[in-house]
């Protein structure tokens, strides 16, 4: 029908399948988030570390700048378990503020418009709904994480040689499931923070005071009561000590690996029950 | 799928549904098949609730319902992608322009990109927001959001447009658009619509069957047409002179006739009675005819008897 003959027609071409539909408001989500100047800068911020491990990795093995600049091969540190280690834990704190800064604005505004009859009055569902939304920091994240991280990896075993790769596959495989798995756990959290806490800002410093609040109480408790307990609470110690084990590093952590997956189980239990609540059609008001 | 044209809109069998121990809807027995059905009840009375248990929102605690032909819990998938819903509350997103709103609630509805480009332009432009789709939502007005609401609901082209509330909030222009929009897209023949509204005008405007609940029950169903015809056979009229007895000659050819205050009566007529009868004997008694028109039930009035009984 033309734009101006304004008569009512339905509409009879053909549809769309129906599981992809997750990715549309992922898509919608991505054209608002990018209209902000301040994320794509400290999006560019983000990548500032590993650029620079990069050029690191390549000056390690380049004898040539390394005469030039008299630099002793030996001196340099070694592009080793502890290197992807301490990338973990840089990347993972970046994460952990781009979660900050574009988690809260992702399911509270739909709550406060009153948008979700909408959603769900189409062939849409509840979880296609938080699949969408998640997609979007999953993407953002995987963007200053893993992926990034695994680059540093191939290009570690192209300069060092492939077999370098072979024998240290443990340190990719480790870099993409630590990493994924801290991603996966931000966004839950952040997408949970986002249902229940329809003001923007607020959200966004109840996503830092989450982490700041488990670590200091993780530490009064541990302190006090002369106990590891404390870290159960604590995300921060749980990832490093997650990552020092897929990467085979001590990290000195005093938490058992199994309390730390305990903890994640844990904590992405909470984030899907609390968004359960929330993402839904109607609120029965008693 | 089912044929659209041969099943009933709406089939309800013993449908219930319970918020913990608060039954909403109680029992309810019905098939709708009108191109226009209006649902009407007082506040609280299960109208929102039966709205929103068609989309698959509540839980069905007992009986079923069938949209279309297609059994509300069994297959909510497509009879979601065969219904379109406007909200009676705000409910869009501030910070999109329209056109970008509505192409996505397009795409969601299953429409491919291009075509939900298209169409989101088309129906804005039907609504008459043309003008106003590169606008942001949050800059709308009251009226152009119950629109925007309307064009998001239309975009993929349901089979079953619900209508909560649509004219709420408007002024009696924006009013009357809606009322014309809604008159077009029943006699597109498109579409079948329910229609929910505490304004018992626009139902009366527009429906050709209406469902009353209250408390969670249907307590009237009426076909308006129907009714319509039916009331036919009630007339009133006003004389001016002796009108001595007149009551009693009325009933002697067959009205059902009562008096309804001085030189006013009421009167059912018998099946094949002309109206010249009366003016035959109102001329016979040198009784002028000051008033005679046919009494009809408003909706209101079938609206409050339903209430009261």
């Amino acid at each position: 029908m033309a734009v101006y003959k304004r008569t009512y027609t339905g509409y009879s071409g053909p549809t769309t399948v129906s599981w992809p539909r997750f990715f549309i408001l992922t898509r919608y989500s991505f054209g608002r988030l990018f209209q902000s100047r301040f994320l794509v800068i400290f999006l560019a911020v983000c990548l500032f570390y590993p650029i620079g491990c990069a050029g690191f990795i390549y000056l390690s093995h380049n004898v040539k700048y390394l005469t030039m600049l008299r630099i002793p091969a030996g001196q340099l540190t070694q592009v080793d378990t502890r290197f992807f280690y301490y990338f973990c834990n840089v990347q993972g704190a970046m994460a952990y503020l781009l979660t900050a800064l574009v988690g809260p604005s992702l399911i509270s505004p739909d709550l406060v418009n009153g948008a979700m009859p909408l959603y769900f009055c189409r062939p849409f569902t509840r979880f296609q709904y938080v699949a969408g939304k998640m997609c979007v920091l999953l993407l953002l994240l995987s963007l200053v994480t893993w992926i990034p991280g695994l680059l540093l990896f191939i290009i570690e075993s192209s300069v060092t040689g492939w077999d370098w790769g072979w024998d240290h596959f443990w340190i990719g495989s480790g870099l993409v499931v630590g990493l994924l798995v801290w991603d996966f756990v931000l966004s839950l959290i952040a997408l949970a923070t986002s249902a229940w806490v329809k003001w923007r800002i607020a959200a966004g410093a109840l996503v830092l005071g989450l982490f700041f609040a488990g670590r200091g109480f993780g530490s009064a408790i541990n302190s006090v009561l002369r106990t590891n307990n404390g870290s159960l609470i604590d995300l921060v110690e749980t990832a490093h000590t997650i990552w020092a084990s897929l990467l085979r590093y001590d990290s000195g952590t005093e938490m058992s690996v199994i309390d730390a997956w305990i903890v994640i189980g844990v904590t992405s239990g909470a984030c899907v029950f609390l968004l359960s609540r929330r993402v839904k059609a109607f609120e029965v008001v008693r | 799928m089912a044929d659209t044209a041969q099943v009933p809109v709406i089939e309800l069998q013993g449908l219930g549904v319970r918020f913990g121990k608060r039954q909403i809807l109680n029992d309810l027995n019905i098939s709708l098949s009108g191109r226009m059905v209006g649902l009407l009840g007082p506040n609280g009375a299960g109208k929102s609730t039966l709205i929103q248990t068609l989309l698959g929102f509540c839980p069905v605690s007992s009986g079923t319902a069938r949209v279309l032909g297609h059994d509300i819990c069994a297959d909510a998938k497509m009879v979601r992608s065969l219904v379109g819903y406007m909200p009676e509350n705000d409910a869009l997103i501030a910070n999109m322009t329209a056109v970008s709103f509505v192409r996505m609630m397009g795409e969601l509805s299953g429409l491919p990109s291009e075509a939900a480009l298209e169409r989101a332009h088309e129906v804005l432009f039907y609504v008459g927001l043309g003008e106003a789709r590169y606008r942001k939502l949050g800059e709308y007005s009251l009226g152009m959001k119950q629109l925007a609401k309307l064009a998001q609901a239309i975009v993929h082209g349901p089979k079953l447009l619900i209508l909560d509330e649509p004219s709420n909030g408007l002024d009696p222009p924006a009013r009357q658009r809606m009322i014309r929009l809604i008159h077009e897209m029943k006699d597109s023949g498109e579409m079948h619509l329910l229609l929910c509204s505490h304004l018992l005008r626009d139902v009366e405007e527009t429906c050709e069957e209406v469902l009353i609940l209250k408390k969670g029950t249907i307590v009237h169903h009426a076909n308006l047409e129907e009714e319509r015809r039916a009331n036919k056979r009630f007339v009133e009229i006003e004389t001016s002179g002796n009108d001595e007895g007149l009551c009693d000659e009325l009933e002697r050819i067959g009205c059902d006739c009562a008096t309804a205050g001085p030189g006013r009566y009421k009167m059912t007529l018998p099946a094949g009675f002309e109206l010249k009868e009366i003016y035959r004997m109102a001329a016979n008694r040198d009784l002028q005819l000051r008033r005679l028109n046919y009494r009809r039930d408003t909706l209101e009035d079938i609206f409050m008897k339903a209430m009261a009984d």
